[in-house]
């Protein structure tokens, strides 16, 4: 079970060493070392690996890009359903993106994939691009209020060239609280 | 307690730790929120980002503030938790008070609060039972899951349950998501628990336990089950443990029809593979199972003859009518019997009302209210609003949108001005027997827990008295 939830881990956080790379920190550890360390730091709360996309809650979305290389335009659509365009990076995680940005965003469980609170959907053009959601987004997903087919969660998406004028619209608030659109009957 | 010799100074003490963090002025928005879960902080942090001359007070009955993310989110599930840190970045900003072991009803009045706010919200949750009302619920061995949880977590009002975990079947009445926290408290491997912030004398319960088997009884069929998928499948993964579903159970709902939501679809979906999964898994020599009944409503606890302990549950047999989405579980007539020596009623929680000024719906169990309005200068926010139903994006959500109906009425000028420009904490400092508590306060505790935690190799070690927690405060304030 340790094992295949490193794995299912891996790409997003290998992603991150990968960014750290392409720009250029200093990273004392090997990756693997480096994952590892992470891991085991969080490990001393619960046996279980936390799946954090994020190694640094925020940090490094808060850097602008180095180069004109890194630029990856994105527009959010917020809660109002205004447009703002803003520059992220390569390696950019959408829900920290947002909160430097000061869209309207929330992230409860700060990136871990524990509650659903960074629900966004994403543009019809751009969401093939995306890495597959794994199968516990997905399970979180099922609790968002309006679920569409274009439905994600902002922490699980990384940013990469590829992505490169991906729009993400913010839900508007509802009053749905069923997981599955159910309104109540008595029984 | 406070005598009175040392009784200014101390007092002197407690307002420099309340105002350190707080520059209250006197033209700007005053709110109060009674409740310090999801539903409180959330609202404070919406109405604090949108209007920058806004001040909000936070109340809680337990010195200690958070709610069920304290209380109510299972030990093995820390990440749900790490709302509290933006949480408590908000307690400790400029605009945003905590004002711990205050009860509105018993120590203080919605008469006596309401003067000092623009606008009081309610939002202390739902924190009594449903009853099933069948003979024997009074037995030794039948228990409320809600006290149960609040047990293996901590609540002082719950830390002496004490439950019996000495036989070998536990059935829990209801299939939503506390159920299945239950079940899984109830199986998960004492190796996993002992790293969590699962208080210790639980953990010594659950040592000692021989229950192998868990049946969650529900009174409609697969497709009304309340739990979600996350919980669920976490279930089917659990070390050491089998899932012992029925196919038959099944039968009925293999073939799904293509408008159903997706979440119920998948459920659905995952329900039935794990039912035909049943029997092909290798022999691992897993000593313990659990399963799902299905349409089974109980209708007694049955103890022996000699003693008051609940020896098994009386179920009638159902059937149901209607379509699916809103099927209802009529009694057949037809009784079986399940024996068991623990029975946990996991059918809701409840609010309750706790003021004579609070207007309470019983039948449903909420505050009337249009969008989190209730009456001029009152609101509520989460489970008092919606009903005990959940989680925390839902909460979020529902405290967002009372928020913006205040903010709504303050740009209309609907709100009402405080007859008291004083700080609140004046009244409650003059209260016999009153002793609020800041979120320096808390951070004290939180330290005490933390140190008590890490020898053991656990994140905390709770404080699970309410006495020990005010000594915590008291010694403090003393030394400095």
């Amino acid at each position: 079970a340790l094992l295949s939830s490193v794995v299912r881990k891996a790409p997003i956080a290998l992603s991150h060493l990968l960014r750290r790379s392409v720009t250029g920190e200093p990273s004392a550890f090997s990756p693997i070392v480096s994952i590892a360390l992470r891991w085991s730091a969080k490990g001393t709360n619960n046996r279980r690996i936390h799946s954090e996309s994020c190694l640094h809650h925020g940090e490094y979305e808060w850097k602008d890009p180095k180069s004109p290389d890194e630029i990856v335009n994105v527009t959010f659509i917020d809660k109002d359903g205004q447009p703002r365009q803003v520059k992220g990076k390569v390696g950019d995680n959408i829900l920290y993106l947002a909160h430097r940005h000061r869209i309207e965003l929330e992230g409860a469980c700060e990136a871990s994939l524990a509650c659903t609170t960074c629900h966004v959907y994403v543009d019809g053009e751009h969401l093939s691009k995306l890495q597959n959601a794994t199968e516990e987004e997905e399970d979180l997903l099922d609790l968002a209020p309006c679920l569409a087919e274009n439905s994600r969660l902002g922490c699980q998406i990384i940013l990469t060239k590829e992505l490169e004028g991906i729009t993400l619209t913010v839900p508007k608030i509802t009053r749905n609280f069923y997981v599955d659109g159910h309104v109540p009957q008595p029984h | 307690t406070m005598n009175s010799c040392n009784g200014i100074s101390a007092r002197l003490v407690l307002v420099r730790r309340f105002v350190s963090t707080c520059t209250r002025q006197n033209t700007s928005t005053r709110v109060g929120i009674v409740g310090s879960g999801p539903a409180g902080f959330y609202t404070a942090h919406h109405l604090i980002k949108h209007n920058s001359n806004l001040h909000v007070d936070i109340f809680d009955r337990l010195p200690i503030p958070f709610g069920l993310v304290r209380y109510g989110v299972a030990p093995d599930h820390p990440d749900v938790k790490n709302v509290i840190n933006q949480f408590s970045v908000l307690a400790e900003s400029e605009r945003c008070r905590f004002i711990g072991n205050v009860s509105l009803g018993k120590d203080i009045t919605l008469a006596q609060l309401q003067p000092f706010y623009h606008a009081l919200v309610l939002a202390y949750g739902a924190d009594d039972d449903t009853f099933l009302r069948v003979p024997g619920e009074d037995l030794d061995g039948v228990l409320s899951a809600r006290a149960f949880v609040g047990w293996y977590n901590g609540l002082p009002e719950h830390a002496h349950l004490n439950p019996d975990l000495s036989g070998d079947t536990a059935v829990i009445i209801g299939q939503g998501n506390v159920a299945i926290d239950v079940a899984r408290m109830l199986l998960t491997p004492i190796s996993i628990l002992e790293t969590t912030d699962i208080c210790e004398h639980a953990l010594e319960a659950f040592r000692k336990s021989s229950v192998r088997r868990v049946w969650l009884v529900g009174r409609r069929g697969p497709l009304q089950v309340a739990f979600t998928i996350k919980e669920f499948r976490e279930m089917t993964k659990l070390p050491e443990c089998l899932a012992v579903l029925d196919r038959a159970d099944f039968e009925g709902v293999r073939e799904l029809p293509a408008d159903m939501p997706r979440p119920r679809k998948r459920l659905t979906e995952l329900l039935v593979k794990t039912a035909d999964a049943v029997g092909s898994e290798p022999a691992t020599g897993s000593r313990k199972e659990w399963g799902l009944r299905f349409l089974r409503s109980p209708v007694a606890f049955l103890c022996d003859q000699q003693r008051r302990k609940v020896s098994g549950v009386k179920l009638e047999i159902n059937k149901l009518e209607g379509d699916p989405l809103s099927a209802r579980a009529v009694g057949t007539g037809h009784f079986e019997t399940l024996d068991c020596s623990l029975a946990l009623r996991s059918i809701g929680y409840k609010t309750k009302p706790v003021d004579k000024d609070v207007p309470f719906d019983p039948k449903g169990g909420i505050i009337p209210n249009l969008n989190g309005y209730v009456s001029t200068g009152l609101y509520c926010s989460g489970w008092v609003k919606t009903g005990p139903i959940g989680v925390i994006l839902s909460t979020m959500n529902d405290a967002f949108e009372t928020a913006d109906t205040i903010l709504n009425d303050l740009q209309h000028g609907n709100l009402p001005t405080p007859s008291d420009s004083g700080d609140v904490l004046e009244l409650l400092f003059t209260l016999p027997g009153l002793h609020p508590t800041s979120f320096s306060d808390w951070k004290l505790i939180d330290q005490v827990e933390q140190s008590h935690g890490r020898p053991k190799g656990k994140p905390r070690e709770k404080v699970t008295s309410l006495e020990m927690m005010m000594n915590i405060i008291r010694t403090h304030s003393a030394q400095n």
